[in-house]
């Protein structure tokens, strides 16, 4: 065991109280849904057979597929017809091509929802196949394809299973509220991630503000000798792959690696239980929990969510947003994505929805860096941002490569701490998309 | 939705802290010493901290062209830094050049704040002691007159030149030398808000007085090692000039080979040059090597060292 404490970081205001203690309440059905073909990293998919205009679909029906490996495939969220297939307004800022469905308001399942059986008689195939089929990916934002990740190959056999319950963004409590609602779907979805993978340990690991939810978990794995809860020091970004992998395993993910060169996969806690109800009731992912937070939505709450439903129709259910918002965020908002509008759809990773005032946020102008360091002591990656960001200024970008600016996983630490208000996180951003397009060449 | 919002990159969030809370923290930092300055020395050093101050920020007004003085305190800042280590009651005229010259020359003909090389209080004092050496140097320093606030000034060696004050003495700061460089303990005070705020750490001010505590020990044993430590411009400038953001190294093992450079420096000037006290020229040295000791000294990024074992 490590520290258990990563080098690094920074404090935000967490601004978590404003919806930890609500429980998640499914949203209403909504009255169209707007399915992207992309919602996670990997080859796009492409509608299925006898997916077009006018067609009739079920809940849970296999909509979108790809004969791609690192791919997802979608599922209808509703039962309806589409009305639509084109392009459509993306959470990561552009348009891609997307399903339109109006829902018939029956909510009729697929017949091809049925449970998978008992966990004792599916081998780590059938499991891998099901967590496939169910189009799972990573929950946490990243929206990795978890069936992929439960496929290592040969010659980096996995032995610990990490699961992710830190939750270190400000203001998100989907993840917190999901390990006090659903602790035995968690463990059930760990069991089997730990049964495909022949892992023979686990650790669940938790900020220790969510002490309820330690108290909650810890309760459902008694018993289990191979899991154990990590109490994670309350300190962002810990909930990053590689930092989280470090306080909870002591192992350093070599840099430019994976987390499976040391013998180490994780998974959200919000993966598990997608995991669970695939294996258990047969259900592929089709709905989320969404928080919907920041002091420009009217009634924050912790959304259960279905794929495509519009931003809009989200916030609308949340009392609607107030005059004086002056930014809505998909995902945190250390990472997440800032929207021109609310015409946009939840997609599988979508964590949060935030609305922010001046209460929340502020726009700064930047002055000269001052060289305070205060970027470096921030860089979990031990970076140098601003000297990154500066030969980004003066397009020198095989100097900022030799800083490492590859390494960079752009968590905002930098621009958050930085005194001079500098935009470093968005200095690195270019020089990195830079470095890749010189690579390209 | 016909509302605008504001688009922009992550992270959407922002530490409440900019140039201008840091400068107040560190003039916050200053206060005690410059109490005890003007406690110890008298309305004199009140006047020179108010010239230098008030000089400071027109200057920098002036070349900005801005019409708020106070502006983001950093030129408030140098002014209060360079009276600090001046002597209680040089010419008026002394000190104003002084400051002009620390925001015109040190500051903003290397670019303005961020950009210059050298600490521009230490580079307006360097001017005036090899100009004006007479009005700040030698002759100058007045016998502490603790609470005798109007009283007329009496000139008395400093510690460096006689080695024959108590360390208390030292300690406290009822001794002659700048205004702002005689009371250790209210230096301390200072510094330990400042690491306390996250403004310094101790990498740079720890091998500062190290240094200089070790040589004084090899030199004359314990006793003088604190000596070196308590007198003259160590503490000031250990735990407020040497840590100046702009002009220190980024990298943690550079700022331990920079504070180790500047206690050395120091302590040869001390023990074998020509002037009584060399803790400006240290910092202004060391200063000059800052960008090549950042270079030499970039940490490790994470997982670095894993990849070259494997």
């Amino acid at each position: 065991m490590g520290s258990t404490v990563f080098k690094g970081g920074v404090h935000p205001d967490y601004n978590k109280e404003i919806t930890a203690t609500m429980a998640v309440s499914p949203m209403k059905p909504p009255s169209k849904v707007v399915i992207p073909l992309q919602q996670h990293i990997g080859a796009p998919c492409e509608p299925l057979e006898g997916i077009e205009v006018g067609s009739e679909v079920k809940r849970g029906q296999k909509i979108a597929d790809s004969t791609g490996f690192v791919s997802a495939p979608i599922h209808s969220s509703v039962s309806g017809k589409i009305l639509a297939i084109g392009p459509y307004n993306h959470p990561l800022g552009s348009v891609l091509p997307a399903i339109t469905i109006e829902p018939d308001g029956e909510d009729r399942w697929d017949e091809s929802i049925k449970p998978g059986g008992d966990m004792e008689n599916l081998s780590a195939a059938d499991i891998r196949n099901i967590v496939r089929e169910a189009g799972i990916v990573g929950m946490g934002g990243a929206t990795f394809p978890a069936h992929v990740k439960l496929t290592p190959p040969a010659e980096k056999p996995i032995d610990v299973v990490v699961i992710n319950g830190a939750e270190c963004e400000p203001y998100l409590t989907a993840d917190h509220r999901v390990m006090l609602e659903q602790p035995e779907e968690i463990v059930f979805g760990l069991k089997a991630i730990m049964k495909v993978l022949n892992a023979d340990k686990a650790v669940i690991g938790i900020e220790d503000n969510k002490a309820d939810a330690i108290r909650v978990l810890e309760k459902a794995i008694e018993g289990e000798e191979n899991i154990s809860i990590a109490h994670l020091h309350t300190k962002y970004p810990q909930g990053a792959e590689k930092m989280l992998i470090q306080v909870t395993t002591g192992r350093v993910v070599p840099a430019g690696g994976l987390p499976m060169d040391v013998g180490v996969v994780n998974f959200n806690v919000g993966t598990a239980i997608a995991i669970n109800d695939a294996i258990r009731e047969g259900k592929p992912l089709t709905e989320r929990v969404v928080t919907v937070t920041g002091s420009g939505i009217n009634r924050p709450a912790n959304l259960l969510v279905r794929v495509g439903t519009l931003v809009s129709e989200v916030i609308e259910a949340c009392g609607g947003m107030k005059e004086s918002t002056m930014k809505l965020i998909v995902g945190g908002p250390m990472m997440g994505k800032a929207q021109v509008n609310d015409d946009i759809p939840v997609i599988k990773g979508t964590s949060g929805i935030l609305a922010l005032t001046d209460q929340d946020m502020y726009l700064a102008e930047s002055s000269p860096c001052i060289r305070c360091a205060k970027c470096l002591d921030g860089c979990p990656m031990f970076l140098s941002p601003t000297g990154i960001a500066q030969f980004a200024e003066f397009e020198k970008y095989g100097d900022a490569e030799k800083l490492h600016a590859m390494d960079c996983f752009e968590c905002g630490c930098c621009s958050y701490v930085c005194p001079s208000k500098i935009p470093l996180t968005q200095w690195i951003r270019i020089a990195k998309a830079e470095i890749t397009k010189a690579k390209k060449k | 939705m016909d509302r605008k919002l504001v688009v922009s990159t992550s992270p959407h969030l922002k530490s409440p802290e900019d140039i201008q809370s840091i400068m107040t923290d560190v003039m916050v930092a200053l206060f005690p010493a410059t109490l005890m300055g003007v406690l110890i020395f008298g309305y004199q050093a009140l006047v020179t901290i108010i010239l230098a101050v008030v000089a400071a920020m027109v200057t920098e007004a002036i070349i900005l062209r801005k019409g708020n003085l106070f502006g983001d305190g950093s030129a408030a800042l140098t002014g209060l830094f360079l009276a600090l280590v001046l002597p209680p009651s040089p010419p008026w005229w002394v000190v104003v050049i002084g400051s002009v010259v620390a925001i015109a020359v040190g500051k903003h003909l290397f670019g303005g704040i961020g950009n210059n090389i050298f600490n521009p209080a230490l580079v307006g004092r360097a001017v005036l002691v090899v100009s004006w050496g007479a009005h700040i140097a030698g002759d100058v320093w007045v016998r502490p007159q603790p609470f005798a606030f109007m009283a007329d000034t009496v000139t008395q060696a400093t510690a460096l030149s006689t080695y024959d004050f108590s360390l208390w003495d030292l300690f406290i700061g009822t001794v002659p030398g700048s205004i702002g460089e005689t009371s250790a303990l209210a230096l301390l005070l200072g510094g330990l808000w400042l690491l306390y705020r996250g403004h310094i750490e101790w990498r740079i001010p720890g091998a500062f007085i190290g240094i200089v505590f070790i040589m004084g020990l090899i030199d004359g044993g314990f006793g003088m090692g604190l000596y070196h430590v308590l007198a003259g411009g160590v503490m000031i400038g250990a735990l407020f000039m040497a840590t100046d953001m702009v002009t220190s190294p980024v990298t943690p093992v550079g700022r331990l080979i920079f504070g180790f450079g500047c206690g050395l420096i120091t302590m040869i000037i001390r023990l074998f040059g020509a002037y009584p006290e060399g803790v400006m020229f240290a910092i202004l040295l060391m200063n000059s090597l800052t960008p090549i000791i950042d270079n030499l000294t970039l940490p490790k990024k994470f997982g670095e060292v894993k990849r070259s074992d494997a």
